[in-house]
């Protein structure tokens, strides 16, 4: 069966283990990876595992999307420059999976409302942080049995698996991630809480979810729904997991969960970073299943 | 340790802690009626700088951090009027405040900002310190958890702050755990690689009593701002007690130009009263110092040892072992659970 093909904008952390998630989809093939240091270490890697490559940034992709075929492009660069790297590709028919915090695309977190998104064939979707991917499931799981005025997450990131990026711009981190807790979780209010641990051995991501009712909780069929959405995401997380709670404590639910990666570019304790990357991944095979299928057709997209 | 000698005619900053640091010992219970009342009795004694927020800062009010009877903007719409000379302060740890809380701070009368992190994570408050020189504060880099650092490392870590605009860089002793020469050795290393202008600040904690030794040794080898609160009202065994402390200062010609007996006198009839555990070193709060833990995990863990039936130094030994930092307040509950499932005192 033939594969879509796809392009990595960003050549650090996200982008470098895209190429890994990428290889192994059935449907996905990355084809070229864009970055703007050719001495950077995601440049080197992508050439050596057969990949096609630009050191001039996203200028030096467009001249050969069309004879290339690129299709989807994932955006691992910053906030900033996003919407012209989005501009750029959507005008020539390029679908673009957003990984940075610029959030000009609808917010997608797979298990919740990915399905809604492929249905409308939006060619800009936002992946909304590592925190949002791994805790508005679990928002989710709560405020689709019962109203929640209130979610508040806390990811707890190892410091070596933070890149430049979000360490200049924790920011966009918090507001994108406390807008998402709303808009995707389906909680009144959002909050998002994010520390940098630099602990040798560096420790696993850990998130911990807080959700406050409006009644009080339902706590057999929380327990219920938090254990069936954790299956959903193990589906492309494998290292997803509940390590205590759900927890109940007046209206307020706790939930305390742990990700661990695959180790593909970072070890294992980088459960942010695959948590991020798989999702992405899911998102744009959920989109090329449809284009191989005929079922939907990418096009350029004129801009005014 | 020092040549005395070398203190006198030295002149020392004091920034008043009692209405942040202090809200962790009140479980962020502070009236606004206190507030003002405590920062008119600072600002009269002549402390020059006093710290106004939840004992997490900007972005404090939340699950994770307790809740506050009122918003930071409301505590300091409050006291910076009421304010003669003294100039108010906030805290802003990057990843929980964010420079639109900033901003709102200063619109309310904040002039100073301590912009904070852990001691090897510098590199996350950039915007947050070069946004703080823009609105024109006075903007200090604080290093929490000074313990886990090296002076080297802590030194290479000040230069970024430096380089961000701060013109000041603190040790900040989150953990109380430091001692006298590791003090003088960060402090040290501090002086030797900033700019003779940027200033050297000292953060303590009391948990193994030594909030004023580790502040002269900080004096003695450069700092020139020190933290402090009356009567010590502060997370763990609380901070270097204010009155103790100036008149320490005194003995040996350091100048703080506060006055010595108001600031008795507020410790003893207004901190004293108010408060609702004794502020001092009890074995949870040495464990604190002796393992290396942050400060305001100690009511959390109380509290967590009260639901679960794991002690207290248990869970704070654990945390340390596990290498917990400060904000990551949700691990206490989440460490005591799982110690107690271990245990068999729970499913």
């Amino acid at each position: 069966m033939s594969k879509i093909k796809c392009a990595l904008i960003g050549s650090g952390n996200i982008g470098t283990d895209l190429i890994y998630k990428l290889r192994r989809s059935a449907v996905l093939e990355p084809v070229w990876m864009v970055g703007i240091d050719p001495a950077s270490e995601g440049l080197a890697r992508a050439r050596d595992m057969g990949l096609k490559v630009t050191s001039d940034g996203i200028d030096g992709l467009l001249p050969h999307v069309a004879a290339d075929g690129v299709q989807i492009a994932f955006d691992a660069t910053s906030a900033y420059v996003h919407a012209e790297n989005s501009r750029k590709l959507n005008e020539l028919g390029v679908l673009m999976i957003d990984l940075t915090p610029a959030a000009i695309g609808p917010l997608c977190v797979p298990p919740v409302n990915l399905r809604a998104h492929t249905a409308k064939l939006e060619m800009n979707v936002n992946m909304i942080s590592c925190a949002g991917q791994a805790t508005i499931p679990m928002v989710y799981a709560v405020s689709r049995l019962q109203s929640v005025s209130y979610a508040e997450i806390v990811a707890s990131l190892s410091s070596k698996s933070v890149g430049p990026g979000t360490r200049a711009n924790l920011d966009e981190f918090t507001y994108t991630t406390s807008n998402a807790l709303k808009a995707v979780g389906g909680a009144r209010e959002g909050k998002a809480i994010a520390i940098i641990n630099p602990a040798e051995p560096p420790m696993i991501m850990r998130n911990t979810v807080y959700c406050r009712t409006d009644e009080a909780p339902r706590a057999q069929e929380i327990i219920r729904s938090v254990h069936d959405m954790i299956a959903e995401v193990q589906k492309y997380v494998p290292g997803y997991k509940l390590v205590n709670g759900p927890v109940f404590d007046g209206n307020r639910v706790a939930i305390y969960l742990e990700v661990a990666g695959l180790g593909d570019y970072l070890p294992r304790y980088a459960g942010n970073l695959d948590i991020m990357t798989a999702a992405a991944t899911r998102t744009a095979e959920m989109f090329a299943e449809e284009i191989l299928a005929g079922a939907i057709q990418l096009q350029p997209v004129k801009v005014a | 340790m020092f040549d005395p000698h070398s203190l006198k005619g030295r002149k020392v900053v004091i920034h008043d802690m009692t209405l942040r640091d202090g809200m962790h010992a009140k479980r962020e219970q502070i009236s606004l009626e206190q507030m003002v009342r405590i920062a008119t009795a600072l600002d009269e004694a002549g402390v020059p700088y006093l710290q106004v927020t939840h004992g997490a800062g900007l972005g404090g009010n939340s699950e994770q951090h307790g809740r506050a009877p009122h918003s930071n903007e409301d505590y300091l719409r409050a006291v910076t009027p009421r304010l003669k000379r003294a100039r108010a302060s906030v805290l802003l740890i990057p990843g929980l405040g964010t420079m639109q809380e900033l901003e709102r701070a200063y619109d309310c009368g904040a002039r100073s900002v301590h912009c904070a992190t852990h001691c090897t994570e510098a590199d996350t408050t950039r915007q947050h310190i070069a946004h703080g020189r823009k609105l024109g504060m006075d903007t200090s880099g604080f290093l929490m958890m000074a313990h886990l650092n090296t002076p080297e490392g802590i030194a290479e870590q000040g230069r970024l702050m430096e380089s961000y605009g701060a013109n000041t860089v603190y040790v900040t002793d989150s953990a109380g755990a430091l001692l006298p020469h590791e003090v003088q050795a960060r402090i040290g290393a501090l002086r030797d690689a900033l700019a003779p202008d940027t200033e050297i600040g000292f953060h303590g904690h009391h948990n193994m009593g030594l909030g004023i030794a580790n502040s002269l040794a900080a004096i003695a080898a450069g700092a020139s701002r020190i933290d402090v609160s009356s009567a010590g009202l502060g997370a763990g065994a609380g901070n270097t007690p204010l009155e103790v402390f100036v008149a320490v200062c005194e003995r040996l010609g350091i100048e703080t130009g506060c006055d010595l007996f108001s600031l008795m006198d507020l410790a003893e009839d207004l901190i004293w009263p108010m408060m609702d555990h004794m502020v001092r070193i009890d074995r949870d709060a040495l464990t604190l110092g002796f393992a290396g833990v942050y400060s305001t995990f100690l009511l959390h863990a109380k509290r967590a040892a009260a639901k679960t039936g794991v002690p207290a130094r248990d869970i704070l030994v654990e945390l340390g072992r596990r290498k917990m930092i400060g904000g990551q307040e949700d691990m206490i509950e989440d460490t005591a659970l799982s110690m107690a499932k271990e245990r068999g005192l729970m499913q």
